[in-house]
């Protein structure tokens, strides 16, 4: 896909642009806010990854006059601030997500591609399918090889948000933003226990385990290759 | 510290110009002016008053030797009259006596000299006429207050009685007025003297003082008198908010040498890390392991950051969002949620009592991200601490509504908290002997405090029996207040 990179240390963003395009994407880097404002305005990008301090322009400012123009295209806030506010502050400006300086590369590259994901105008599905299990959104129900699993309700949303993004890696902050709505780092694996018991209902006893963990990056639900 | 001049003369007149300046000197100048108008008119009053009634006096004496005479004429004729008016302008103090025949010509009394017109009274009332007596040692001018009597027969008699003492009495009073403006002008000027010299040394003292502390020398205090008055008062007051400024002080020196230390621990390990990974044979299986071990290393060392910033973020109070109506239940509830799993694999029962409470009764105003932080820090805590040695850990989160107050609560049965080190581990990186191989940064608890105050929370470290119990007691959101309106 096509991404802006609004981010003026050099540094940062070469390696953000090396990274981006080993993971096979195409990468246009705007080293300040005006060349950035410049960009938004006369491309067309799949996401467009922000930086909020620049030299010359806030970028916020830019994200509030690309929605003023009526351009949705997805932004991901990054800001070397703290949390809590900021990310209120980030959202309210018409960001879709933020993330905190610094981060891990994975956490980065993760949020990217939901974000151009989100974006993508597919009809609103009622059931999501990986290889033989099945969710049924409007039920409330999943099974796997037709036989019902069932599930407490949120583990229920855990399942529902790794399908909606099934082949993608979704991190562990992720997951605590999206099923429990809490932007913090939980020092201890909190999120990791949840997967495991989530884990022992969807895959126990199948040959073919549709959870998988990522290292260091999380965790991503997918059909296994034959 | 800015080196002193030290000109005499121009520094006394310079002293003397902020003197000036000074409520005290001004004070004392009012007053002194005050004090001469309020006498001089108390003395004006007072004199006049007397020399009123001094008048007064004369014209009822004139009027009573008038009468006597006109009595002793109609009584014994002109010759009674003459004997009694000779007899009454001998005496020794005698007022002016004057007997005229008809055409002007003296007949009887003290008087040398007349002004002309004398005897013409224009009103019923004394008036005064200046005039030549004969005294034992002679003729003196006089002057008197005289009414005129004329007989039947054409003869007149002129009765007066001297002003000589009603002037003399003014005389003293004008000395007196003048003595007492000396004297206040004298006792003025001491006092200006006084209070210019002690205010002035008063607030070199206070500068003194200031430019040490500006200097770096926080220790240094202004002296209390112990007389009580205002420079007391305000050399107390200084002293108490350089006392709270030296406590203050002293925490961020201690907070920054525990970041200085803390932080400085972690970045060794990864120096040294990265140091032995590049030593020795080339084996990229080994420096992957290292490099992982830094990426892991560095990890913790934001998050330490991270909840420093956050701390300091929270006590500051600033840049944080508006407070909005929170279900502290419903955020237990969340988060004791998110936390069963981790305790059920630890082991531990995690019991969650929460009062049967309307929403209402359990909504305070705040920052739901904040109270989940604070929450799941406790929760972390009990899992990591407080576990029996004996049995199965037990780890309770209760929420219970008392009259205007909302109270959750997190307890576990482990070992707790000395009472001696409850109010030490709220401090930044403290972290108790009993729990150095658990890991942690020791900011837990002191990211809780910072939540619990800006929520206007009381926080309550209290003994379980066993175990810890945190209590963080909240201030109701009183119904109808600013933002229950989103409730
Ligand atoms: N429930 C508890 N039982 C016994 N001791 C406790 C308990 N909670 C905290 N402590 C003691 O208080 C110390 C400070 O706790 P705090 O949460 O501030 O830091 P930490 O848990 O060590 O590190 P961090 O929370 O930053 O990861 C702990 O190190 C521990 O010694
Ligand atoms: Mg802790």
């Amino acid at each position: 896909m096509r991404i802006l990179l609004v981010e003026d240390d050099r540094e940062a963003a070469t390696y953000l642009i090396k990274a981006l395009r080993e993971a096979g994407h195409v990468v246009e880097h705007a080293a300040d806010g005006d060349s950035g404002a410049h960009a938004a305005e006369t491309a067309a990008f799949d996401v467009v990854v922000m930086d909020r301090m620049l030299p010359k322009r806030d970028g916020l400012g830019i994200v509030q006059e690309m929605r003023g123009r009526g351009d949705r295209t997805p932004v991901l806030v990054l800001s070397a601030l703290g949390q809590v506010d900021d990310r209120v502050e980030g959202l309210r400006a018409g960001g879709d997500d933020y993330l905190a300086k610094p981060y891990a590369f994975s956490e980065l590259l993760a949020r990217v591609e939901a974000l151009a994901r989100r974006h993508a105008p597919a009809e609103v599905e009622t059931t999501y399918r990986v290889a033989d299990l099945v969710l049924d959104r409007l039920s409330h129900t999943v099974t796997r090889g037709g036989e019902e699993i069932v599930l407490q309700p949120r583990e229920f949303r855990l399942l529902e948000f790794l399908m909606k993004n099934a082949g993608q890696v979704v991190t562990r902050t992720m997951l605590l933003e999206n099923v429990w709505d809490y932007h913090f780092d939980p020092q201890t694996n909190v999120i990791d226990v949840h997967m495991s018991r989530l884990r022992s209902k969807v895959d126990k006893g199948q040959d073919r385990p549709l959870l998988n963990t990522v290292r260091g990056a999380g965790y991503m639900i997918r059909e296994p290759a034959k | 510290m800015i080196a002193r001049r030290t000109d005499a003369p121009e520094r006394w007149s310079h002293r003397l110009a902020r003197a000036w300046r000074t409520t005290a000197v001004r004070l004392s100048v009012i007053y002194f002016v005050v004090f001469t108008v309020f006498s001089l008119f108390l003395v004006v009053v007072v004199a006049h008053d007397a020399a009123r009634v001094m008048t007064l006096q004369l014209h009822a004496a004139i009027d009573a030797d008038v009468e006597a005479l006109d009595e002793q004429y109609r009584a014994g004729g002109l010759m009674r009259l003459y004997d009694a008016l000779e007899d009454r302008a001998r005496r020794p103090d005698a007022g002016l006596f004057y007997l005229v025949d008809p055409s002007g010509n003296p007949v009887a009394g003290n008087v040398a000299e007349l002004p002309p017109g004398a005897f013409d009274d224009t009103e019923d009332e004394p008036r005064p006429i200046g005039y030549v007596r004969y005294d034992a040692n002679g003729p003196v001018r006089h002057v008197a207050l005289v009414r005129s009597l004329v007989l039947e027969n054409g003869f007149r008699v002129l009765v007066g009685r001297d002003l000589g003492e009603r002037d003399r009495f003014r005389v003293v009073v004008r000395g007196a007025f003048r003595a007492m403006v000396v004297m206040l002008l004298v006792l003025g000027g001491a006092t200006w003297l006084f209070l210019s010299r002690r205010v002035l040394k008063q607030i070199d003292q206070v500068s003194a003082t200031s430019n040490r502390i500006v200097g770096g020398d926080l220790s240094g205090r202004l002296v209390v008198t112990g007389t009580g008055d205002e420079f007391d008062r305000l050399a107390v007051a200084l002293n108490g908010m350089l006392d709270r400024i030296g406590v203050l002080m002293k925490g961020l020196k201690d907070v920054s040498d525990n970041v200085a230390h803390d932080l400085k621990t972690p970045l060794t390990r990864l120096r040294n890390r990265a140091e032995a990974a590049l030593s020795g044979q080339p084996d990229p299986e080994r420096w992957r392991e290292a490099l992982e071990a830094t990426i892991e290393e560095s990890d913790q060392l934001i998050r330490t950051f991270d909840a420093l910033l956050m701390i300091a973020r929270v006590e500051a109070g600033s840049s944080l969002a508006a407070a909005a109506p929170v279900d502290v239940a419903e955020v237990a509830r969340e988060i004791a949620e998110l936390y069963e799993p981790v305790a059920e694999d630890a082991g531990a029962a995690l019991k969650v009592t929460i009062d049967d409470l309307p929403p209402e009764a359990t909504t305070v105003s705040g920052n739901r991200e904040l109270l989940g932080r604070a929450l799941s820090n406790l929760l972390d805590n009990a899992l990591k601490y407080g576990r029996p040695d004996d049995r199965p850990p037990e780890i309770t989160v209760a929420v219970t509504g008392r009259r205007d107050r909302v109270v959750v609560s997190v307890a576990d049965d482990g070992p707790g908290i000395p009472e001696a080190d409850r109010a030490r581990v709220l401090d930044r990186f403290v972290r108790l002997e009993a729990s150095r191989n658990a890991p942690g940064s020791g900011l837990g608890l002191s990211l809780v405090a910072a939540i619990a105050q800006h929520h206007g929370a009381g926080l309550a470290l209290l003994d379980a029996a066993p175990g810890l119990k945190i209590e963080i007691d909240f201030p109701r959101l009183a119904v109808g207040a600013p933002g229950a309106a989103h409730a």
